[in-house]
């Protein structure tokens, strides 16, 4: 038996306050996240909690293609699926993400 | 040049001689003011005029092709400044042409009605495109590309139309063509030929050349003639002898070149193709000289750079009275100047039934190496793909040097037959040079310049010796020869330090050194820029490299590079310290950590009313207020109304100070005052690593100058200097660097000092590792010793000083960057 979570898009702002090549914070209810325009446009939200076993937030990391760059310990996560670029190990939380009449909606469980 | 001196020689002179002897010179170019350089090192007894129809001083017609290709600005070829004539005492009349000579009287007349005597006249007008004789080549957007004008008009075009003709698939031409494909436009070379440079080049290296290039982006038409420029006013196209057409609203000639004779011929000297010279650079006229590219010798005229530096040597030793040994002309050999394509040839190129041939032909390496002997003796090469050989080859050709069995296994490769060598550095092509012999034509340079700034100035790096020398720093071309001179004087130094070479991070293979030349040199002026220019293997780096480019790049161009903010860590990004909650530290400065009760209490309230988890006194005398949200820093720095004190960045941390003379009874200077001073002049300067200061009144070091990067310890007659200590990880005791007396030079050696340690330090690098890799003896030569060189470094720090201001300030005051990058976005869930 498997239990059901719901999910629902929020809409988190207009695309203009993601300033491109960095991190921006939001918060959605106790959800905590680090969401992220790429150069190339694409708009991709994250968990704002490094896999790292210590901890940190990733809403600060440098970006670049579509890695960033966890501040505290330089972990190379692909923004795409969060998984923790070799020689480190892990994976972040990805949240989806969609654009809707020059909006952000980002999908987070009810 | 010391002002005194030169007073001094102008009395010397009039004092025996009341008269100096007038030297004209017609022709503002390469030619003739490299003459003028040589003569003014061999007399001063000439009043030298100088009369150009350019509107600019000298500059480095070479070079055109990359201000064509927007790697360098006008400014940056330019070879003699305005200052340079006037030091000089040289009257240079730019814009004006001269119409007449009248060798009789030896006088000159220009457009303008004015006359001028001479006693002794150069000739140096160089040449002019050769425009096809056919219908409407006088229209509107037809050009050639032997000036700055032609140039500009390129990149005009460039930026309005979209396709380029370029006749003539030479030299130039390709040159011209690789230019404009890189501006953007869509470009076709149309040759009267079957194969491209087909006077310097076989048919094998042609096609190979013409492969490459395609792949480039060049456009071909080969064996076809032009027979009509189309077009209203403005070109339009080009219409060629079998009928077809091809669109083009830029057309650039360069179908060859035609030396400039009119005025010479308008002044009864006599010309053939060019202007006739005997071999010690005589026209016709007595008195009157010709050189460069507007002269022919024994039937020969040259359109490269090598012979007028040769012919100009023997002129100015002809004109100056020094014995010299008569110019018999030129062996040229010939590079051209496209990035990624290595093409040499010298002498003969073309096999001729009496030749012996010797060749490699490697298509899966595209290297092609061919060596042609009379007789046994080399008569002419070209190599194409691994150029490597072409000092040597050059100066076989022009030696008529023989074969060997030797020389043969060193060319090809132990004998074997199979394409060794390639390695490139064979020192031997350098050891028969003579020292005076020029390594690089385009800046004069000679062996033994280059021998001497290794083995003096303990160089070890072609950068290096092009920043100190001037060689490789045009054309490039000789860049395989100063890898051999290394060679030859480093031995297996130079080796070892070529194979541990590895890039800044993985995605380049570039080193510091490389990027920071780059940058200079191809005036990169953005983080992108340098990875598109360098390659980049991973396309928009890492957070290794971008970080190091915007240092490098606001080293370098301290006045007009634009910060990139995303490009920084976290800390410089926010100008404050995460901690590992996700809260910042703050701390304010406080120079030469001290503060005052009123400073205190509003530190104390800032503390209070934005929640410090901790207030704490930092191992550099100043006061950081921990657990700081994120969303809270700008509005607790407006509250604190300190400047930042770059706790947590690449620059200047702090100076530490001992209370000194002010309180202290064994206190001899006053190091509170100096510590102060230091810290305001140089906060806020950013740097390769942190940089971490002491000021000390006595020399019982109680502000710890020996673990500073930079340490100051006073005592009863001055100061002494400490620098590269280290307190951190690896533990390292400063270097006594030097004593000084005065606090104004105090001041003067620590911003020599690190504005050395800003230009050649690595990124991430502390001065401790910096100064065990250049050596203490280096970095007090160059901030000690040279004045000359302290007085630049200086000047440079200056002007990198005279653009900072406080960044929290700037970021208080921008509602944009207060948005972008500290407010977090909050949105409820239902």
């Amino acid at each position: 038996m498997s239990i059901q979570v719901k999910s629902v898009y929020h809409q988190v702002g207009p695309l203009t306050s993601f300033p491109p090549g960095v991190g921006k914070e939001v918060r959605i209810g106790t959800h905590e996240l680090a969401v992220f325009r790429m150069a190339d446009g694409g708009v991709y939200a994250l968990e704002n909690r490094t896999p790292h076993r210590k901890g940190g937030p990733l809403a600060e990391a440098i970006v670049s293609g579509h890695y960033i760059y966890c501040p505290l310990r330089d972990l190379k996560i692909d923004v795409r699926d969060g998984r923790v670029q070799e020689p480190d190990t892990g994976q972040a939380q990805v949240y989806a993400v969609k654009i809707k009449d020059g909006c952000v909606h980002i999908e987070v469980p009810a | 040049m010391n002002p005194y001196q030169a007073d001094w020689e102008v009395i010397l002179m009039t004092g025996t001689d009341n008269k100096r002897r007038k030297l004209v010179l017609i022709g503002n170019g390469m030619a003739g003011v490299n003459v003028l350089e040589q003569v003014l090192k061999l007399t001063n007894t000439f009043e030298i005029t100088v009369y150009g129809e350019e509107p600019y001083p000298n500059y480095n017609r070479i070079q055109l092709s990359y201000v064509l290709e927007g790697s360098k600005t006008i400014d940056d070829i330019i070879l003699n400044s305005r200052e340079w004539y006037e030091e000089n005492g040289i009257a240079l009349h730019t814009g004006t042409k001269i119409e007449r000579i009248d060798t009789a009287a030896k006088k000159i007349y220009t457009e303008g009605g004015d006359a001028a005597d001479y006693d002794v006249l150069i000739i140096a007008t160089g040449s002019k495109p050769f425009v096809l004789p056919i219908p409407g080549a006088d229209k509107k957007g037809v050009i050639g590309f032997r000036d700055i004008a032609d140039c500009e008009a390129m990149i005009d075009a460039a930026g309005r139309v979209k396709q380029a003709a370029v006749i003539g698939g030479g030299l130039l031409g390709l040159e011209a063509a690789k230019g404009l494909v890189q501006l953007g436009m869509e470009t076709t070379v149309i040759h009267l030929m079957d194969t491209l440079m087909e006077r310097q080049l076989d048919d094998t290296a042609a096609g190979m050349l013409k492969a490459e290039l395609e792949r480039q982006g060049i456009k071909f038409r080969m064996g076809t003639k032009t027979v009509e420029v189309l077009g209203g006013t403005e070109v339009s196209g080009l219409r060629f002898a079998d009928g077809e057409e091809l669109d083009a609203q830029l057309v650039v000639m360069s179908a060859g070149i035609i030396p400039n004779t009119a005025l010479a011929k308008a002044s009864g000297i006599e010309t053939g193709r060019g202007i006739k010279v005997n071999d010690y650079m005589l026209t016709s006229a007595p008195d009157v000289y010709a050189v460069g590219e507007c002269c022919e010798h024994r039937g020969v005229c040259y359109g490269l750079v090598a012979p007028l530096f040769e012919q100009g040597a023997v002129l100015a030793k002809t004109i100056a009275g020094v014995n010299t040994a008569p110019y018999e002309g030129s062996s040229v050999s010939t590079k051209l100047k496209i990035s990624g394509i290595d093409v040499f040839s010298a002498g003969e190129y073309q096999n001729a039934p009496d030749h012996q041939v010797l060749r490699i032909h490697d298509d899966w390496r595209g290297i092609y190496k061919k060596v042609l002997l009379r007789e046994k003796k080399i008569v002419g090469a070209v190599m194409y793909g691994d150029v490597n050989d072409a000092p040597l080859l050059t100066r076989l050709v022009r030696e008529g040097g023989m074969m060997t069995d030797e020389l043969y296994g060193e060319l090809f490769g132990g004998g074997t037959g199979c394409c060794g060598g390639g390695g490139g550095s064979k020192p031997s092509a350098v050891q028969g040079m003579a020292d005076e012999e020029i390594v690089c034509g385009c800046n004069g340079v000679t062996k033994g310049d280059i021998v001497r700034v290794i083995r003096e100035d303990g160089l070890s790096t072609v950068d290096e010796i092009k920043f100190k020398t001037g060689a490789t720093r045009s054309c490039g071309g000789c860049k395989p020869l100063v890898e051999q001179l290394l060679q030859f004087v480093l031995g297996s130094e130079y080796q070892d330090k070529k194979e541990t070479k590895q890039g800044i991070c993985g995605c380049t293979t570039c080193s510091r050194e490389e990027i920071v030349a780059a940058i200079q040199e191809k005036h990169l002026t953005s983080v992108k820029e340098v990875m598109m220019v360098l390659g980049w293997q991973q396309p928009d780096g890492c957070s290794k490299c971008r970080p190091a480019l915007n240092y490098y790049l606001g080293m370098a161009w301290p006045s007009e590079y634009e910060d990139d903010r995303n490009s920084r860590f976290v800390n410089e990004r926010l100008h404050a310290n995460i901690q590992k909650d996700g809260t910042y530290s703050v701390i304010p400065r406080m120079y030469g950590g001290v503060t005052t009760s009123e400073q205190l209490r509003q530190i104390a309230d800032a503390a209070d009313k934005y929640g410090a988890k901790m207030v704490k006194v930092t191992g550099g005398q100043r006061i950081d207020l921990l657990g700081i949200e994120k969303q809270h820093l700008p509005a607790i720095w407006a509250e604190l109304g300190m400047p930042s004190g770059y706790g947590y960045a690449k620059a200047l941390r702090t100076v530490k100070t001992c209370v000194g003379n002010r309180f202290c009874r064994f206190g001899t200077q006053d190091s509170i005052g100096m510590g102060v001073l230091l810290e305001q002049k140089f906060e806020r300067l950013w740097m390769p690593a942190k940089f971490k200061m002491a000021v000390n009144g006595c020399p019982r070091n109680c502000a710890e100058s020996g673990t500073k990067d930079l340490g100051i310890v006073g005592n009863d007659g001055g100061w002494e200097v400490y620098v590269g200590g280290n307190g951190g990880i690896k533990m390292k005791e400063a270097e006594l660097l030097c004593k000084v007396k005065g606090d104004e030079e105090l001041v003067d050696i620590c911003g020599a000092f690190i504005q050395y340690y800003r230009e050649t330090g690595n990124y991430a690098e502390r001065t401790s590792d910096w100064l065990e890799r250049i050596g203490l003896e280096q970095v007090r030569k160059f901030v000690i010793e040279d004045m000359d060189n302290r007085k630049a470094l200086i000047d440079r720090v200056e002007t990198a000083l005279a653009q900072l201001q406080d960044p929290w300030r700037e970021i208080i005051e921008s509602g944009k960057l207060r948005n972008d990058y500290f407010q977090r976005i909050e949105v409820t869930q239902d």
